[in-house]
């Protein structure tokens, strides 16, 4: 469309909106050649095929036309022309230099300040007032919202779309039109009144003040989520009066927006709103820290994961030996020595400890006294854990292969030839083993080691799968969270994570949790995929969380192990440590066990 | 741990404060046993997915704008053959204009957008996975069907409630006061929909109790609908087919009309799918007939 000249005089330059039914330009108005006069072009292509539909649609258009060339004020753009073309309609309005509101919202990291959110609503309250006063009936706007806001670059605001707006007639009844989430109870009814507009800006102000849009939450849900639960920051008298505008019952709201107007005055005569400075929220972390009940420090570096049997912890490190501790107490037992470092997670069977090693070996140690039972060699490093079922250890090896070894014999009973080094953790469910590669290639294999199915990810799957009857989970450094259908492999959904991620997911009720590079700690829906809360650690979270009672247990590179309620997200407490923690905490019978690159493995109270 | 697998395999949220309460459960029927059992011991066997559907315009209304669309195939792949269905009803809204082209829109709009992605699976030998999942595809078939009603006939609505059955695994996309069930041989009947419409969210609010509900003047009035608002957000979600058990799609000219105990009874207690639509419909029609009708009923076997 830029550079066409429409009616011979406005050339279009961009595209600044997209609707429903055309588009909006930015033009220039070729009459004035000497000085560069922009005008906003507001298109609606009439493409609906049914002749009927076609003259509704142009009467609305007029509609907004002639609605437009009554009014006269600062925040409402003035409209110089209006014409149409073949199918399409087209207004040429004011263009305002600036930014819509809702713009500003998702641009801005944080919280927008109340007193700047203040001055536009006390503006807001103006135009309103000007529009429901309007003779001879007064104009119900019927979609105030943050994209229908424009700040221009005095930082005044100027509402935009006209399209719904209508002059009231006091008893006829409309149809259902307006946003979603931004309406009234009364509006769906089809009752436009001056309140409904009071009702739409209580919403615009939470939006703005809270950043959770309201389209996205269950209609008149404003009461479930009081502003200052959501930003601390605002003022309780300024929470006072947005929940007065969006009272369920229109009686129980302003009576008019100078009256809102004059409430909002009052807060910022109240709290001296004007160039008062922003104060940050800091979350509520417990005093004085939380002491472990003991900590064993290895020789190097403590990555992976610990395993509980009878009473003792197994966890390996990096100076190569696998550690049997008094769980109780934290007290050595003995330490079994491999060749290379330990990240594989200890399995128990049977009065065995079965765990890889750098030193490319499945290691097959009594649990009781530390000794060798029997080793296997495969051909690279092993960083996978070894998943015990149906008489063989399945594991993942750097050489590219599943190995699938019989308990028995030590030997393997067969070896699944995989695109690329296997580091994830083997899954066994409905006789199938589940694996993912570092090409992306992820397999499902019977018992026979024969492939069944086979799926592919953009980037290397590290993480281990996870799952109930219906559903697998995994992630993948491609940055997804993937759910597949166990049984042939058929993608359910996937959830965007921020960056790449190798954590495994951990399920429980509806929800599955999952960290990522992004720092964050991710709890998505598994029925919708629908994000329910995310909790932001200050570095990457590669460890999977795990659940005990009504708590997630998670660390993170940044050190802290955290304890959230994990059907909010809500800090519980956390727990530092002197170096990155990478692998996942085991919580059983109300102590939690980590262990941290900074040599050392904590026992701490859940 | 039974009652927990239970709650999430029929899509009920338990109340959270109850959740480690052990002295809650209540008893298993034989079936919900033996439903657990089949799921914990998944076969690979040749399953086959049947369906049916039925439609009346009612008995006080002159035009039909509900719109319905069953389909039942079977994708052949290197997993095996895996039942495909997609089963959509569209109720037009007739507080507003242009009801049945906008319901007919959206049938043509999600069907078109699905079967084209699948096409390849369906009629061609095509090996590697799909890089969209089912839920996103029932998404952007949901938002092209919203663009396509926005152009076609602006102002329109219509809800919208379409299952895509892939093997056991059912995708729900849901804008609207249409509704999906479970239908179980033991008796039991559950929404796994839920209505986005005044009623049920003033319901929802405590506002008005469920027997003012029934009697509330604006019952037909949605806060949701496809066609309406710029940011459509459907209820799209994914759910193990019930076995045993009938999936049912229909408009509120059945479920706001036959009691839900009936509607029970005339899918389990007919010789068949088809016969059942029609036992559906009659029932919806010997109540008077208020609404257009259309329902959809299937059943995964094997």
């Amino acid at each position: 469309m830029a550079g066409v000249t429409l009616a011979n005089r406005y050339s279009i330059q961009d595209v600044i909106g997209v609707g429903g039914m055309g588009s909006v330009y930015r033009a220039r108005d070729m009459h004035f050649p000497n000085v560069t006069k922009l005008v906003a072009v507001k298109e609606m292509i009439n493409s609906a095929p049914d002749p009927l539909v076609r003259q509704t649609i142009v009467q609305n258009f007029e509609r907004e036309a002639n609605l437009l060339a009554t009014l006269n004020h600062a925040s409402i753009p003035r409209i110089n022309d209006y014409f149409s073309l073949d199918s399409r309609s087209y207004l040429v309005l004011d263009f305002i230099h600036g930014k819509d509101m809702e713009a500003i919202i998702s641009d801005t990291n944080g919280f927008l300040p109340e007193e700047q959110v203040l001055g536009w609503a006390v503006e807001l309250c103006d135009v309103l007032e000007y529009l429901h006063r309007h003779k001879p009936d007064p104009i119900i706007f019927r979609d105030m919202k943050p994209s229908n806001v424009m700040i221009n670059s005095n930082g005044d605001v100027v509402l935009v779309d006209f399209g719904i707006a209508k002059t009231f007639q006091t008893g006829i009844k409309g149809t259902m039109i307006g946003t979603e989430g931004y309406s009234p109870p009364e509006q769906y009814r089809g009752e436009a009144t001056p309140s409904a507009d009071i009702y739409a800006l209580g919403a615009t102000i939470h939006h703005a003040l809270t950043r959770r849009d309201p389209r996205l939450e269950p209609p008149f849900s404003f009461a479930e989520r009081p502003l200052r639960r959501i930003n601390t920051s605002v003022s309780p008298e300024l929470e006072a009066v947005v929940n007065r505008a969006l009272e369920y019952n229109p009686e129980s709201r302003f009576p008019t927006a100078a009256d809102m107007k004059q409430a909002i005055l009052g807060v910022a005569k109240k709290t001296g709103a004007l160039g008062r400075m922003k104060t940050q929220t800091t979350p509520i972390a417990p005093a004085g820290g939380i002491k472990p009940l003991w900590a064993f420090k290895c020789e190097d570096e403590v990555r992976g994961t610990p395993t509980i049997h009878q009473g003792a912890l197994y966890i390996g490190s990096y100076d190569n030996n696998l550690y049997a501790l008094n769980a109780a107490d934290g007290k050595f037992q003995w330490k079994y020595p491999a060749d290379g470092g330990i990240v594989s997670r200890p399995s128990l069977y049977d009065g065995n400890i079965y765990f890889g090693s750098e030193d490319k070996r499945l290691h097959v140690v009594s649990a009781r006294s530390g000794k060798v039972v029997w080793t296997y060699y495969t051909e690279g490093p092993i960083r996978s854990s070894p998943r015990i079922a149906e008489g063989h250890a399945f594991i993942g090896s750097d050489d590219g292969y599943l190995h699938a070894v019989n308990l028995n014999t030590g030997r393997a009973s067969w070896r699944f030839e995989a695109a690329d080094a296997v580091r994830s953790t083997p899954f066994v469910m409905n006789d199938l083993v589940y694996v993912g590669c570092e090409t992306g290639d992820y397999y499902a294999v019977d018992y026979r080691g024969e492939l069944k199915w086979r799926f592919h990810a953009k980037r290397a799957i590290t993480s281990s799968t996870v799952g109930s009857a219906n559903t697998i989970y995994f992630t993948s450094v491609d940055g997804t969270l993937y759910a597949l259908d166990p049984k042939n492999g058929w993608p359910l959904w996937r959830f965007r994570l921020g960056k790449a991620s190798i954590s495994t997911p951990c399920i429980i009720d509806d929800f599955v949790f999952v960290g990522a590079a992004d720092g964050f700690i991710y709890a998505v829906d598994v029925r919708n995929s629908k994000e329910v809360w995310r909790y932001r650690t200050e570095h990457q979270v590669n460890g999977s969380p795990v659940i005990y009672k009504d708590s997630l247990y998670c660390g993170s590179v940044d050190g802290n192990l955290y304890c959230l309620e994990y059907r909010t997200g809500r800090l519980r407490w956390k727990f530092e440590t002197q170096g990155a923690i990478t692998g996942s905490p085991l919580v059983y019978d109300d102590i939690v066990y980590v262990g941290s690159t900074d040599h050392q493995v904590y026992a701490l109270l859940a | 741990m039974l009652k927990k697998f239970f709650d999430w395999l029929f899509g009920r949220k338990p109340p959270p404060e109850k959740t480690q309460d052990i002295t809650q459960t209540a008893p298993l029927t034989e079936e919900q046993i033996q439903a657990i059992v089949n799921n914990q011991n998944p076969h690979f066997d040749l399953q086959q997915l049947i369906a049916s559907c039925g439609q009346s315009v009612g008995k006080q209304r002159e035009l039909n704008e509900d719109s319905l669309l069953a389909l039942t195939a079977t994708m052949a792949g290197n997993s095996g053959n895996l039942p495909f269905g997609l089963y959509i009803v569209a109720d037009g809204m007739g507080g507003h204009q242009f009801g049945e082209v906008a319901s007919n829109a959206a049938i043509r709009a999600v069907a078109g957008h699905i079967l084209k992605k699948f096409h390849p699976y369906l009629f061609q030998v095509k090996t590697d996975t799909m890089d969209e999942s089912f839920q996103e595809i029932m998404l952007e078939a949901v938002r092209d069907a919203q663009r396509i009603i926005q152009r076609e006939a602006p102002g329109s609505g219509t809800t919208l409630t379409a299952a895509l059955v892939i093997g056991q695994q059912v995708t729900v996309a849901h804008v609207g006061d249409s509704r999906a069930y479970f239908v179980f041989p033991d008796g039991r009947i559950d929404p796994i929909t839920r209505d986005h419409s005044l009623v049920k969210r003033l319901e929802e609010l405590g506002h008005i109790t469920p027997e003012e509900a029934v009697n509330y003047p604006h019952r037909n009035v949605l806060y949701r609908a496809l066609g309406q608002g710029e940011l459509l957000d459907p209820d799209i979600f994914t759910i193990a087919f019930p076995q045993p058990g009938y999936l049912m799609i229909c408009s509120d000219g059945l479920w706001g009309v036959v009691a839900e105990q009936d509607i029970v009874r005339s899918v389990v207690d007919a010789p068949s799918l088809q016969r059942a639509c029609q036992n559906l419909v009659s029932a919806a029609n010997a109540a008077g007939g208020p609404d257009n009708i259309s329902v959809v009923l299937a059943q995964l076997i094997g």
